[in-house]
C-alpha cells in the first residue's frame, strides 16, 4: 500500500510542477509589453484558419520529396558504406572514390548545393533527365544525405565484432553473403536511432528547396505572409513539420522496443 | 592413405611478432589430435590458419590431397568442408538457434528450407537443444550456446572439425555437457583437431597429443607418453604448472 501511495504521489508532484512551470511561462509571455502585437502577427486565428489548408496541401510536396529521397538514400548509402569497407589493394580506387564522395557532400552546405544544382544543372540542357526545380532539389538532398547516412551505416558495420564475420566465413559464406545475412542485419538494428535522426533532418531540409521557387509548405507560407503582412502562415508550416517528425520519433522508439521485446520473449512464445 | 590434413612449414606473423615458426603436422582420417600449450603458444592462430581465416606467410596446407593454400583456390568451397568452433561461440545473435544452424546449409549448400530445418532439428535434438531451437542465443546458457555452435558447424557436414578451446569461456559446471558432445563425435569417427586446456579430456579423447611451444610443435606422441613421460624439458615444465594449478 505504501508503494502504491508513493506512485500516486510521484504522478501528482509531476503534474503540479509541470502546471506551475507552464502557467508561469505563459503568464510571463502574455503579460510582456509586446504581446498584443506578437499575438496579432504570429497567432492570428483567422489567418491560420484561412491559410492552413493551402499550406497543408503544399506540404504534401514536402512529404513526397521526403519519401522519394529517403527511398533512394537508404539503399545508396548502404551501398556506399559497403564499398568503402571493401578490403585489399584492388579496391583502393573504389574506397578512395567513396571517401572523396563523403568528404565532399558532407562538407558542402545543403542550401549551396541546392542552389548550384537548381540553377546550374538546367543550363546543361540535358534532355535525358527530368526538368524542373523539384527534380534538382531532390537530387541535391539525396546526394548530401547519402553521404551522412552512409557514415551511420559504416559506424554500425564496424561495431559488429570481427568474430561474427569469421563465423560467417567459416561456414563457407562469401564476403557478400556474410555482409547480407550476418553483418548488415546486426549493423542496421544498432543504428536505427541515428538513422531516424537523419530522417528528421531530411524532413526539415525539404523546406530548403523553397529557395528554388518550388511551392512547398514554406514557400506557400511566404507567399501568404507577403500577401497579408501577417506571419501566422509560418506558424502553420511549423505545425505541419512538427506533426510529421514527432510521430516519426515515437514510431522508431516503438520499433526498437518491439525488436528488443521479441528477442526477449521468443523463449516464452516457443 | 592420404591424411585428412597435412601441414608443412607453416609460418605466420602478426607484424613483427612471429606466432607460428614452421609447423609440421599430419592428422589422419578419423583421428583426434589435441593441441596443448600455454596461452600465446599459437594454438588458436594455427586453427584459424587451417580454415584460411588468417592468410599464412609460408608453408603449405593440404586437406585430403588438395593444397588449399595454392593460389586461385576457392576459399569458400574449402571452408565448407572444414568446421570450426570458437572459444566464444560466435553464434549470430539476431537469428534463432534454428536459423543459425540452417544458414550455411541453405545459403552455401543450397538446401531447401524444409530439408535444412529437418536436418538442423535432428542435430539439435541430438545435442539436447530441440526445445531451444526457436530461441535467440542470448536466452541460452554458455554450454547450450557452445553446443548450438557445434551443431552449426556440423550442419555443413564437414570432413574435419577444428575446435578452438571450446570450453575456455564456460563456467566449470557447463564444461562437461560440451565435452560429452565432442566425445560423441569422436566415437562416430569425426576427424578432429582440438586446441584445449582440459588435460584430462585430452588424455581421454586424443589419439595423439601435440605440445605447441613458441610457434613450433615441440613434442608429439600418444597421450599416455606425453602426460606420463614427456621427453622435452619444456613439456615437463608446462605439465608441471598444470598439475600445480590442479587441472590434471
Amino acid at each position: 500500500m505504501i508503494r502504491r501511495g508513493d506512485g500516486r504521489r510521484t504522478v501528482l508532484v509531476a503534474l503540479v510542477s509541470t502546471a506551475v512551470l507552464f502557467t508561469a511561462l505563459g503568464f510571463a509571455i502574455v503579460n510582456s509589453p509586446g504581446w498584443p502585437q506578437v499575438r496579432e502577427a504570429f497567432f492570428n486565428g483567422h489567418r491560420f484558419a484561412a491559410d492552413f489548408p493551402g499550406i497543408a496541401s503544399a506540404f504534401l510536396l514536402n512529404v513526397k520529396l521526403f519519401a522519394i529521397a529517403e527511398a533512394l538514400i537508404l539503399p545508396l548509402a548502404l551501398l556506399l558504406a559497403v564499398l568503402r569497407g571493401l578490403p585489399g589493394p584492388v579496391f583502393f580506387p573504389i574506397r578512395a572514390l567513396a571517401i572523396a564522395y563523403v568528404d565532399f557532400f558532407r562538407g558542402i552546405p545543403t542550401i549551396l548545393l541546392i542552389l548550384l544544382l537548381g540553377f546550374g544543372a538546367p543550363s546543361l540542357d540535358l534532355s535525358w533527365v527530368p526538368q524542373g526545380e523539384f527534380f534538382w532539389g531532390t537530387t541535391a538532398l539525396v546526394l548530401i544525405y547519402t553521404a551522412y547516412v552512409s557514415e551511420v551505416y559504416r559506424a554500425g558495420i564496424e561495431s559488429v565484432h570481427p568474430s561474427q564475420e569469421a563465423a560467417a566465413r567459416s561456414l563457407g559464406l562469401s564476403r557478400l553473403q556474410g555482409l547480407r545475412y550476418v553483418i548488415v542485419p546486426q549493423a542496421v538494428r544498432r543504428v536505427i536511432p541515428p538513422l531516424l535522426n537523419d530522417f528528421i533532418g531530411l524532413q526539415k531540409d525539404t523546406a530548403l528547396v523553397s529557395t528554388l521557387g518550388v511551392i512547398e509548405a514554406l514557400q506557400q507560407a511566404s507567399i501568404d505572409t507577403n500577401a497579408t503582412f501577417n506571419f501566422t502562415p509560418y506558424l502553420a508550416a511549423a505545425v505541419l513539420f512538427v506533426a510529421i517528425t514527432i510521430p516519426l520519433t515515437r514510431f522508431t522508439d516503438w520499433l526498437v522496443a518491439r525488436d528488443r521485446a521479441r528477442r526477449q520473449a521468443a523463449g516464452v512464445a516457443a | 592413405m592420404t591424411p585428412a590434413l597435412s601441414v608443412r612449414g607453416l609460418r605466420k606473423s602478426f607484424g613483427r611478432n612471429e606466432v607460428l615458426r614452421g609447423i609440421d603436422l599430419d592428422v589422419c582420417e578419423h583421428e583426434v589430435v589435441c593441441l596443448i600449450g600455454a596461452s600465446g603458444s599459437g594454438k588458436s592462430t594455427l586453427l584459424r590458419c587451417l580454415n584460411l581465416l588468417e592468410p599464412i606467410d609460408a608453408g603449405t596446407i593440404v586437406v585430403r590431397g588438395e593444397e588449399i593454400t595454392a593460389p586461385g583456390v576457392d576459399v569458400n568451397r574449402v571452408r565448407r568442408g572444414i568446421g570450426i568452433v570458437f572459444q566464444s561461440f560466435n553464434l549470430f545473435p539476431h537469428m534463432t538457434v534454428l536459423r543459425n544452424v540452417t544458414l550455411g546449409p541453405r545459403k552455401v549448400l543450397g538446401l531447401p528450407r524444409e530439408q535444412a530445418e529437418a536436418q538442423a532439428t535432428e542435430l539439435l535434438a541430438r545435442f539436447g537443444l530441440a526445445d531451444k531451437r526457436h530461441d535467440y542465443p542470448d536466452r541460452l546458457s554458455g554450454g547450450q550456446q557452445q553446443r548450438a555452435a557445434i551443431a552449426r558447424a556440423l550442419a555443413m557436414k564437414p570432413e574435419l572439425m577444428l575446435l578452438d578451446e571450446v570450453t575456455s569461456a564456460l563456467d566449470p559446471e557447463l564444461i562437461a555437457e560440451v565435452l560429452d558432445v565432442i566425445r560423441e563425435l569422436a566415437a562416430e569417427g569425426m576427424t578432429m583437431l582440438i586446441a584445449t586446456h582440459e588435460m584430462g579430456f585430452a588424455r581421454d579423447i586424443a589419439n595423439r597429443v601435440c605440445f605447441l611451444d613458441a610457434g613450433v610443435i615441440l613434442e608429439e606422441g600418444p597421450p599416455e607418453q606425453i602426460f606420463s613421460s614427456p621427453r622435452e624439458p619444456r613439456t615437463k615444465q608446462f605439465l608441471q604448472r598444470i598439475v600445480e594449478a590442479g587441472r590434471l
